[in-house]
């Protein structure tokens, strides 16, 4: 539409823009199965292929005992750089 | 959408580019729920939030500033009644 020129600044156009400006920045990435990590975004594409450093990642594993009672436990890792393939990502966030 | 009158076959990206800022719902396939203040929207339906917050089993779990949120994991956006 005609006043749809900026909508919300001028430097974030379509949605990739968001993640364009978290460049060298920490951001938080959810990925599918229950994991998410939080690191520095050194580069990323079209697909969202990431490439993160200091990364900190967070699993989530649910875990049902003999009472039948689900556990949700965390495993958290660290890495120095990662390689994240797009297809597995959800949702990528700048972290404040 | 065969709801409002002006529209004269409109495709569904003109509708998109025209809820640009106002406060949507995104449910992905997983059944996570996202609500935030839409900032953009590209071919791919990659979606840019604002002020989004996560709702997981329908309870609030985490709050973004802004959110990218990418455009396969099959899901849906309405347009919230706000």
């Amino acid at each position: 539409m005609a006043d749809n020129e900026d909508t919300g600044g001028p430097s974030v156009s379509e949605p990739l823009d968001l993640v364009r400006l978290s460049l060298d920045e920490m951001v938080f990435v959810k990925l599918r199965g229950d994991r998410e990590l939080k690191g520095r975004l050194h580069a990323y594409d079209s697909h969202c292929n990431l490439v993160l450093g200091d990364v900190e990642e967070t699993i989530y594993v649910v875990e049902e005992d003999d009472n039948e009672e689900e556990t949700v436990r965390t495993i958290k890792k660290q890495e120095e750089m990662l390689f994240v393939r797009g297809d597995s990502v959800v949702l990528i966030s700048p972290q404040a | 959408m065969e709801n409002s009158a002006p529209t004269e076959g409109k495709d569904p990206s003109v509708f998109l580019s025209e809820i640009i800022g106002a406060p949507v719902i995104v449910k992905l396939n997983s059944g996570v729920v996202y609500k935030g203040e839409l900032q953009s929207v590209d071919g791919y339906m990659n979606i840019a939030l604002e002020k989004a917050e996560e709702f997981v089993n329908g309870k609030l779990r985490r709050n973004y500033g802004d959110a990218f949120v990418r455009g396969n994991n099959g899901r849906s956006i309405l347009f919230s009644p706000v």
